[in-house]
């Protein structure tokens, strides 16, 4: 098994959370695991990625050029990486912020590939939580794959979340359930 | 009991590193991209009986860590490229006083303030010149998070063992990358210090620890013995091969670069390329002795590829190390140009094709 994901949003979106949170979730899992955040002016505004792995064997790059899963919650994001996505992989966006209709070549980029759209600022304001549409993609990532079991990300988050922030807990929790269940509904196997 | 297994920066498994290798001292001033490791140490020496101070510039810093290491403590240091150039007087002293400690280089792009990029940019400056004069420090280049925190630790004991400053080599990409650490405790060994650091003299002659001979015979017969000191270290290279003696080209990296070129040598011998990889991991002293016998087991008919986060440095030393008998190539990336292994395929196919031997 080996799963490479670039993770892609605002920066402020949390997406260097959810990446690490991801990372820690594999561990968890007994996975050799990566977690690359970019690491320039990107961090002081503007669009913010990072790279995880999850493998059973030893990773050696960190870096990845095709990955064969994206989770985008930007349009920035979406245009910037769609054209790396592997042939038949599998993107994860956010239609709250990313419009078909706002992209002028958008079959050209998802030709060959998979891409579940689903509205991640409107399911975490839903569940209460607008500032968690980060765990709502976490969620419907996991939701589609089921790489690793609820009790696991309820331990990692735990990890995560600051002694200051540890009253945030159960509302992103709320959210992670509720972007994996939004997703089953599209996804069914 | 069972080590703790945690997901760490590179840089915060350095700072754990340390800690195990029984560092008492840490004195620095912050700067992209290595702050976790002041950080670190600062919440955890305190509560270990160490010292934890943040001094006003880097100058300051290095030479508080003369001061600990002259009376006898495990001290370190950490910065990055710009805060080691001004730390380099420092570190002539230290080397010329025989006083051992601990300094970390997560080195980002330059020359001058440059960019908080990953570079390898001071390659040069760690194993050629660290400071003015003729002295050396031992210089280690972990890539991965538990190589950080094994190397970092044993640097405390080959630092009290040579008496000699030893360098933690590594970059922006190592540092921030998070990967999993188990938290092993290891043997660092302790050295005597009680015949040179300077602890008062009650009770005996005094002692002074020093830099300065006037009389040109002393200073010659103290260089010599630097140079023997160097000799001695070359017991401590370390390297990792991937090599059987079929492969035609190799790919020679250190650190960050060394794991995309990893990845792509990996990838090229299971489609049955004849490509290996060699990773230095002591960068001072250099193991050129091991490329120079790859060379030869190939009878010459072998390229080395060097691939480098910088505009061409270590290819220096492996041109060196292999006395013309094989050819070495440079392959060059300035800050923030990084390849992917998709691109050092490439690279490493170009230079079989080129070398008359074609795929298998």
């Amino acid at each position: 098994m080996r799963l490479e994901v670039i993770l892609s949003g605002f920066g402020g979106q949390g997406i260097l959370f959810a990446g690490n949170l991801l990372a820690l979730c594999g561990m968890y899992q007994r996975y050799q695991v990566t977690f690359l955040p970019v690491y320039g002016p990107e961090m002081r505004g503007g669009t913010c990625h990072c790279t995880v792995i999850l493998s059973d064997k030893e990773i050696a790059s960190p870096l990845v050029l095709e990955p064969g899963y994206l989770i985008l919650l930007n349009l920035p994001s979406f245009i910037k990486f769609m054209p790396r996505l592997k042939k038949g992989g599998l993107a994860l966006v956010n239609s709250d912020l990313v419009k078909k209709e706002e992209i002028t070549n958008f079959e050209e980029l998802i030709k060959g590939k998979r891409v579940i759209f689903l509205p991640m600022n409107t399911l975490a304001e839903e569940v209460g939580a607008p500032q968690a549409l980060n765990m709502c993609a976490l969620g419907a990532f996991n939701g589609c794959l089921e790489i690793f079991s609820e009790s696991t990300f309820k331990k990692a988050l735990k990890e995560m979340l600051f002694p200051s922030k540890a009253h945030l807990f159960e509302s992103n929790l709320k959210a992670y359930q509720r972007g994996f269940q939004e997703v089953k509904k599209i996804v069914k196997d | 009991m069972m080590a703790k297994k945690v997901l760490v920066k590179g840089v915060e498994a350095i700072a754990l590193g340390a800690l195990e290798g029984g560092c008492q001292c840490y004195f620095g001033y912050p700067i992209t991209p290595q702050n976790e490791i002041p950080e670190i140490m600062a919440i955890e020496l305190p509560k270990r009986g160490g010292v934890f101070l943040q001094a006003e510039s880097e100058t300051s810093a290095i030479n508080m860590v003369l001061g600990a290491s002259a009376v006898g403590a495990r001290v370190m240091t950490s910065s990055s490229s710009p805060g080691i150039s001004l730390m380099s007087e420092g570190f002539s002293y230290l080397i010329a006083l025989e006083l051992p400690c601990v300094v970390v280089n997560v080195m980002r792009g330059g020359p001058g303030l440059g960019g908080i990029e990953a570079s390898q940019g001071d390659y040069f400056q760690a194993v050629k010149a660290p400071g003015h004069g003729d002295g050396r420090f031992l210089v280690l280049a972990p890539y991965s998070c538990s190589e950080a925190y094994q190397l970092t630790a044993k640097a405390f004991e080959l630092a009290d063992k040579y008496r000699n400053p030893v360098m933690i080599l590594s970059d922006a990409i190592l540092g921030q990358m998070k990967e999993p650490l188990l938290l092993k405790s290891l043997k660092i060994k302790t050295y005597p210090k009680e015949d040179w650091a300077l602890t008062g003299a009650m009770g005996r002659p005094s002692r002074v620890i020093k830099s300065l001979f006037l009389d040109s015979k002393e200073l010659a017969e103290r260089n010599l013995r630097l140079k023997r000191k160097y000799r001695a270290m070359e017991k401590e290279i370390r390297y990792e091969a991937i090599f059987s003696g079929e492969e035609r080209v190799i790919a020679v990296a250190f650190g960050s670069i060394a794991r995309i070129c990893k990845e792509a040598v990996l990838n090229l011998r299971e489609k049955g390329y004849e490509v290996g990889f060699f990773r230095p991991i002591t960068l001072f002293p250099f193991p050129g002795k091991a490329l120079l016998n790859m060379a030869e087991r190939s009878l010459g008919k072998v390229s080395l590829v060097v691939f480098e986060l910088n505009c061409g440095q270590m290819i220096e030393d492996v041109k060196l190390s292999l006395c013309g008998k094989a050819e070495a190539i440079s392959r060059y990336y300035p800050p923030s140009i990084l390849p992917f292994p998709e691109d050092i395929e490439k690279e490493l196919k170009k230079c079989l094709k080129s070398s008359g031997f074609p795929k298998v």
